[in-house]
Order: C-alpha cells, then structure tokens, then sequence
C-alpha cells in the first residue's frame, strides 16, 4: 500500500476536498440542535439506544434492570476460585485498611487514610498491573473545579446533574463540586504543576456541558502529572504495594462485613489471604469489556473486575444501562484504532467535516450527540474509509494553528502530535480521522456520600463508583470524582477501622450462595469472572493451546 | 481475525526475544507479541504512550545498534529483534517534600550521582518521547526546577534512559523530584482559588446548593435549560 505522509491516495482526495472548504468554513459555525433533534438523533444512532444491545440480570442485588449484554455477561458469570480451592484459615496479610486497584482513587484513598490515622504498614494496596498503570494516568483535558468568581459551586452542581440527565445521587454531586477547589489545593501542596497564565492563574477552559470555564489542565498530560505525583508521594511514605496480584474476590467475616480478599499473584500464580478491617473497591472501570465491540480509550486492566467482586458480595450496583463513547477516537491509523483524541482538538478550533470537506454538526455538542451525529454521517454514506474497512470523519486540525498560531498544536497538544508523528502523520498540516470510542463506565457501585458502599466495611471511589455522574458523565468531572472519592473513601476505611478489632473467621459464603442463585436460574456455567485480563491473542495461536506445562 | 482476511495480510518476520514469528505488517510491536501468541502479564499498561510499561529494545536485522521505543507506539517492521523491559530496578529516594529546603540544590543533594554526567547525550538517544533528557541532568546539575519541568514534563517514567546512562543517573526520579519543588514551591496557588476555599468554609454556597438538591425534577430542568453559559470565544474550548 502506498502512503503519502501517512495516508493513501484515496485518502489523499477526500484531504483535498477538506483543503478546499477550509477558507470558507473558517468563518462560519454549525447551529448547535434543539432539545428536539438532540432526542432524535441519539434514538437513532447512539448505540446506548438499542435495545438488543442489552438485557436484564437474572440474579444478585440488581435483579431485572438492565446492562449492556458485556456487562450481564460477567455478572451471571461463575467465580473463578470457591472455598474448596482456597485456605481462607491461614492469613497471608493482616492489616487494617485494604486498597484494591492502583489507580488513582486507590492512591489518593491511601495517602488520607494514613493522614487519618492508619500507619503506611498497615495499609496494603494490591493492584493487576504496575502502581499507577491505570486509566488515571491516561487523561489528557483536565479537571473541574468551580474557582472563579464568575462561577460556584452551586453552577458547578447544575452542569452535572443536568449533563447526567438528572439522574444523580444528589449528595454525591453537591461533595464533588463542594470538594473540588479543595482537592486543587491539596494537589498543589503536593507539587502538581496546573498551566498557569502569565498572572499565576489558572487557565481554565470550558467544554462541552459546562456553562463556566472550569476545566483546570497540565498541558494535554493532566492525568499523568496527577498521577505521578500523588504515586510519588505514595512512594514516599513507603505504604506497601503488591503489583500484578490482583484481587478475585472478596471476603466477608461472621457478621457480614466485608473483611479483605483474596489476591491472586498472576505471575507465580498463587493466591493470598489478606484479612482487613476495612476494604477500599478502586478498581476502575469497563473499557475493556469492549462494549459492542467497539474500541476502547481505556488502560489493559479495565475490565469491571470490582463490579464482578462487590456484586457479589451483595453490592449494590447503578446506572449501568448507560455507557459513555467518546465521539473522537482514533480511527486511523490501525496502530492507534480507539485512543483519545482529546476534546481539546475540537476545542482549539478543528471542526468534524465529512468525505466531503462539509462540516455537518456544532463541533461542541453533549458527548453522546456529537457521537451519535457522527454515526449517522457515516451511516448516511459520508465518511471516510479505512485500509482495513473502519469509518472515520475527519477533524479538521491544520485550522488550530491558523487560529491559534504556528505551534499552537506543539505547545498545547503535544501528546497528540507526538502519537501521530510516530505514524507518519503531521496533524499540523493534514486532518486526522475519527470515531466514537468506548471510553468510560458511567454507573457503579452505589456509595453514599461518605463513600461506604451498601455493604458494612466495603468503601469505594473512583470509576468503579456509581451515582456520581448519573446517566452521563461531562469531562473533566472524573479525575475530580477520584480524588474526591477516593479521599472520602481513606477518610472513612481509617474512622470504621480504627473504631474496630480483627475481623473473625473469613468466608466466601457469599460466593457460594451467588452459585446458588445462579444454578437455580438455570445459567449455565459456560463463563467465568472476574476476567483479569482481556484475550488479544491471535485465533491460530488460541486454537492450538495445550494446557499442559 | 477471519481467515480471509489473513491471507490478504503482508506478513513480516519478527524475532521475539530470538524467536522468529510471521506477523501482520502493520500492527504496533505490542499488537504483533499478542497476536504471536504473548500474553501480556507485564509490559502492557495504557496501551496507549502514557504509561511507560511497555519499554522495548530492539534491533534491525544486519545493524548493530540497539535501538529503543514504547512497544505500543511503534509499528512492527521486518527483521525486528525485540525485547522487553519487564522492570527497571532504578534507585528512588525517599523524601518528606515538606521539608525540603527549595533554595538549595536539593537535587544534587538526592541524587549526586548527577555530577558524573559525561555529557554523552545517550539518555536523549534513548528516550522515546523524544526529550532533551540529557539536557535537563545538565539543568538538575545547576539546580534550575524551572527548566528540568519544562524539559521534563512529558517524560513517561520509562526507564529507557536509566538502562543506557554510564553515569547511573536515574534521570526520570531526579525530575519527579524536580517537577515537585518547582510545583510546589516556585508555582504559588491562586488567589481566586483561596478566596473560594474561604467562601466554602463560610457556608456561602450552601443554602443554594441545598435548594437544588430538593428540587423537583422538573423545576431542575427548567431552571438547568435557563442557565446562562458564558460565551466561547474561538480557541478556547477544552475537555478531554
Ligand atoms: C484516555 C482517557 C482520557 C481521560 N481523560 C479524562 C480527563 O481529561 N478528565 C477526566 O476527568 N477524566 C478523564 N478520563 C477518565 C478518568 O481518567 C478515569 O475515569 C479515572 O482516572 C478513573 O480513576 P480510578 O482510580 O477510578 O481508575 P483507574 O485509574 O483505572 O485505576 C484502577 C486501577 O485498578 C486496577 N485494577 C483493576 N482490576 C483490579 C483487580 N481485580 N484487583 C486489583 N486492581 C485492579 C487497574 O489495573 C487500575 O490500576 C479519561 C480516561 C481515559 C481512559
Ligand atoms: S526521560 Fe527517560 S524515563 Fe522519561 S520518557 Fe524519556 S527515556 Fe523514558
Ligand atoms: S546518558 Fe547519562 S552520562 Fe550520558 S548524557 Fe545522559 S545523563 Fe549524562
Ligand atoms: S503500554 Fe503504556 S506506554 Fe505503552
């Protein structure tokens, strides 16, 4: 195949044709859709809003309410370890506060639970891949938080609850906007570097959903340099860490309370007891699962492995019938098919064109609008095709730097650039191409406001949470839901641990009575859960298997 | 992957740890182990140039050099030998960066193995974000946060410079701790944003925020749709 910087020669003709409408389109915009339109597209052409792409769970705290089939999947599923394959009477690890995933809300519920009282060795993070391997590390627009004086709280209340479609917890949202210029704060004592203007202020830009500009960032890097700071402060104060041991189910003592896990070290293979006063659920969320088959934004371990383990344990779980596609992933080149391409882009003045070089819908409508719209352009036989057979539309980014000036990509989207310049393309001077991605897990594991889950010593912050975002999440929102979550969630582990002794004899009899319930809805024990890890090996490879050594 | 399919594929040679594998041309270096038949337990993380997990060393067949780059950013080419870095056992201080004193060299002081830099510019061959890493160990030699922030701020974490240096520089902890300090210390938190932690803790919000949280949905709606938005100009829209 031949390639001219990047792209093939029929590429090359639908570039020329976006060339050719840039002047014009520079000085018009695109009418944003009434409330009206904005129904009807997404009825349409969301894929959240068809109805076959999902169904009702048959078992456990959440019986008859639907989720994507992906999700059911895991949930019916059977569990990977019962009591007989393990010795729950010998404890390998015997803290006070135990923290599953290390992401961000893992890390940020350690460090207030050791501020609040719990010693670093009494704290144990276990987490599936390296500390800090997370989808935290990956967010590139930035954080909310309502600091301005043109802006409050209170207006940072209404753009969430009503980007969610009204469907949050409101005690969940009035902590995330209370907290958020708190937890800026806390980031900059700890050394986190915001851009700031020439004043020392912050730069803060809007998008989509927000009525203020709130959106605090650290070049297109914002949730990397958040999460090596906290990671290093974590380091600091030497809190222990078990890397590749992931948790597979939880455990629970006479009286109910979840009282720790058992981990499982997937490189030499062996599980762990960890018995623990308090439990905190930072898992993350489900890109993984590649809802629809669709290509995922998300880090390898995203695979609703704390939705699996908290259900359960009889968790409540919510707002799952809603998942989040970011409208512009990658959608070529074939290396890089489904990561984020930040609103940003859109932001700094790209427009979304067609085929055709036409620009077809308001660049900064609500997230699941401006994806809908995109697939109905496709579906409407306007988009761009691939070498290997994906649609894209293309986002006009040469028109940044016309805007903004030459090195306005360079100085403000340098990862970006950098992606696409390891793939022969300059996004400076030619359009990259574009579709909807899977990007983040809406609903969750219902926490009050003090982050306690509805089960007794179960904590929870982060992606893995519920209620928070309701049936949708705004950017930026998200990295403040996992400082703000996962310091609620150290803060209460430390109260309920330190008012507390040992837990008693641990059980999985909650596992036991879930295969109960299973059998008895006759679901056949064709799948197992949680996943751990996604399948990516080649189908030849797969199919000669021995499972011998 | 469909068979069909497959047979229309360019397929390459790769040299997995020496061991030859025919793969589809095309896919990145991460892509081509998995479909070889590696499963990843370590070595993949964000999948996506975040995270530095996937730090690779590779050679071209008939060359010589040993070349570095992130396994998931990278496209497979013919007669690659590949290897991956599972972990890089660099040495990390421990600090309390409340009491670090910011006007001294406190870099130096951490991490004197700095001095011994030779100025050979390896580090920056070796870097896949393609930083000038060698010149911010020149920066940390001198002491100046500012620049080894903005030399620094892209940096991975991956190690790759680390297993080159001759000097046993552990470049991307001496800019961690670099990056802490200048945020911390030479970069003072906003006055609006103090101002709003103030007003917070005088309640000043609350009584809003708790007429909205009893609201009818319907009232919610009305008064979310009347909401003013404050105006956009050009350029100035983010979001992730
Ligand atoms: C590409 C991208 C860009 C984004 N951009 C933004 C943005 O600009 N602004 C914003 O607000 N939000 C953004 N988001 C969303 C935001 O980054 C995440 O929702 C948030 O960081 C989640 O934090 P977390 O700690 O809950 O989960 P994670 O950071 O994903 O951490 C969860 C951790 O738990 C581990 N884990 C999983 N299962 C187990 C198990 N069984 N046992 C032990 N450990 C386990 C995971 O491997 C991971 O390390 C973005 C997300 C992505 C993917
Ligand atoms: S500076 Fe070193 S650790 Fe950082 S990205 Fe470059 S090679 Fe990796
Ligand atoms: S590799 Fe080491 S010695 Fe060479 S320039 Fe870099 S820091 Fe200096
Ligand atoms: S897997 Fe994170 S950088 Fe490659």
């Amino acid at each position: 195949m031949k390639l001219i910087d990047g792209y093939t020669e029929e590429m090359r003709e639908s570039i020329e044709k976006v060339e050719k409408t840039r002047a014009e389109r520079m000085k018009k915009s695109y009418p944003a859709l009434t409330m009206e339109e904005r129904e009807e597209v997404l009825n349409k052409y969301h894929p959240d809003y068809k109805p076959d792409k999902k169904r009702a769970v048959r078992v456990g705290p959440n019986k008859g309410e639907v989720a994507p089939h992906e999700v059911v999947d895991l949930l019916e599923a059977y569990p990977l370890i019962t009591a007989k394959d393990v010795d729950l009477k010998t404890i390998d690890y015997d803290v006070d506060l135990l923290i599953i995933g290390g992401g961000g809300a893992g890390t940020v519920a350690a460090l207030w639970a050791n501020d609040n009282g719990i010693s670093a060795e009494n704290i144990l993070m276990a987490t599936k891949l390296r500390h800090g391997d997370a989808n935290s590390m990956m967010a590139q627009g930035g954080i909310q938080a309502a600091d301005t004086p043109e802006d409050s709280p209170a207006r940072h209340y209404l753009d969430v609850i009503g980007g969610g479609h009204f469907a949050n917890k409101p005690e969940l949202v009035e902590a995330l906007v209370k907290d958020a210029p708190f937890i800026l704060k806390w980031h900059e004592e700890l050394g986190v570097i915001y851009d700031k203007d020439e004043n020392g202020n912050y730069i803060e830009r809007p998008g989509g959903g927000t009525s203020r500009f709130r959106l605090h960032s650290a070049k297109d890097y914002t949730g990397m340099e958040i999460m090596r700071v906290i990671r290093d402060e974590f380091r600091n104060r030497q809190i222990p860490v078990l890397e590749f041991t992931p948790a597979v189910e939880l455990l629970k003592d006479e009286s109910g309370n979840v009282a720790g896990a058992v981990l499982f070290n997937m490189e030499t293979e062996q599980y762990y007891t960890v018995r623990a006063k308090a439990t905190v659920l930072a898992t993350g969320g489900f890109g993984r699962l590649h809802i629809q088959q669709f290509p995922t934004t998300n880090h390898y371990g995203a695979t609703a492995d704390g939705l699996v383990m908290a259900y359960r344990a009889g968790a409540k779980l919510r707002d799952l019938d809603t998942v989040q596609y970011h409208p512009t992933g990658a959608a070529y080149p074939e290396q890089i098919v489904g990561l984020l391409i930040t609103e940003k882009v859109r932001g700094m003045g790209a427009q979304p064109v067609d085929k055709n070089g036409d620009l077809f819908v308001f660049p900064m409508e609500p997230r699941d609008v401006e994806a809908a719209s995109f697939i109905k352009r496709c579906a409407d036989g306007k988009c761009v095709q691939t070498p290997t057979g994906m649609h894209g539309i293309w986002l006009d980014s040469p028109m940044i730097e016309e805007i903004e000036g030459e090195g306005a990509i360079r100085k403000n989207l340098d990862a970006m650039y950098r992606m696409y310049k390891r793939f022969g393309i300059d996004m400076t001077k030619d359009p990259i191409l574009v579709f909807p991605t899977l990007h983040y897990q809406n609903g969750g594991v219902e926490i009050d406001a003090s982050a306690q889950t509805s089960i007794p010593g179960l904590f929870a912050g982060g992606e893995v949470e519920g209620g928070v975002h309701g049936k949708n999440r705004l950017m930026g929102n998200s990295l403040l839901d996992y400082n703000v979550f996962g310091r609620r969630a150290g803060i209460s582990a430390a109260q309920w641990a330190s008012k507390r002794s040992k837990p008693g004899k641990l059980s999985l009899a909650h596992v036991d009575s879930f295969v109960k319930e299973l059998e008895k809805a006759k679901i056949p024990p064709e799948r197992r859960s949680p996943m751990l890890l996604p399948e990516y090996r080649g189908e030849k490879v797969l199919a000669r298997m021995l499972d011998i050594l | 992957m469909s068979k069909e399919k497959e047979n229309d594929m360019k397929m390459i040679t790769v040299y997995i740890m020496g061991k030859a594998y025919k793969v589809p041309f095309g896919l990145t270096i991460m892509k081509a182990m998995e479909y070889a038949g590696y499963r990843f337990i370590r070595g993949s993380g964000c999948r996506a140039g975040f995270c530095g997990a996937c730090a690779t060393v590779y050679r071209r067949k008939g060359e010589y050099k040993l070349r570095t780059a992130l396994a998931c950013q990278t496209t497979v080419e013919d007669g690659m030998y590949l290897a991956q870095l599972p972990f890089v056992p660099s040495n990390r201080k421990e600090y309390d960066i409340e009491e670090l004193d910011p006007k001294k060299n406190v870099l130096s002081e951490y991490y004197p193995e700095i001095n011994r830099c030779v100025s050979c510019n390896t580090c920056t061959k070796a870097c896949p974000q393609e930083l000038q890493v060698m010149d911010y160990i020149q920066a940390s030699i001198r002491g100046d946060y500012k620049l080894v922030t903005s030399l620094s701020f892209d940096c991975i974490q991956c190690g790759l410079c680390v297993v080159r240096c001759p000097a046993e520089i552990t470049h991307y902890h001496v800019a961690q701790l670099a990056r802490r300090l200048y945020g911390k210390y030479y970069s003072p938190v906003p006055q609006h944003l103090l101002d709003r932690l103030k007003e917070i803790e005088e309640g000043k919000f609350d009584s809003e925020i708790e007429e909205l949280k009893k609201m009818d949905a319907k009232k919610l709606e009305e008064v979310y749709v009347a909401r003013d938005i404050q105006k956009i100009p050009r350029g100035e829209v983010a979001g992730e």
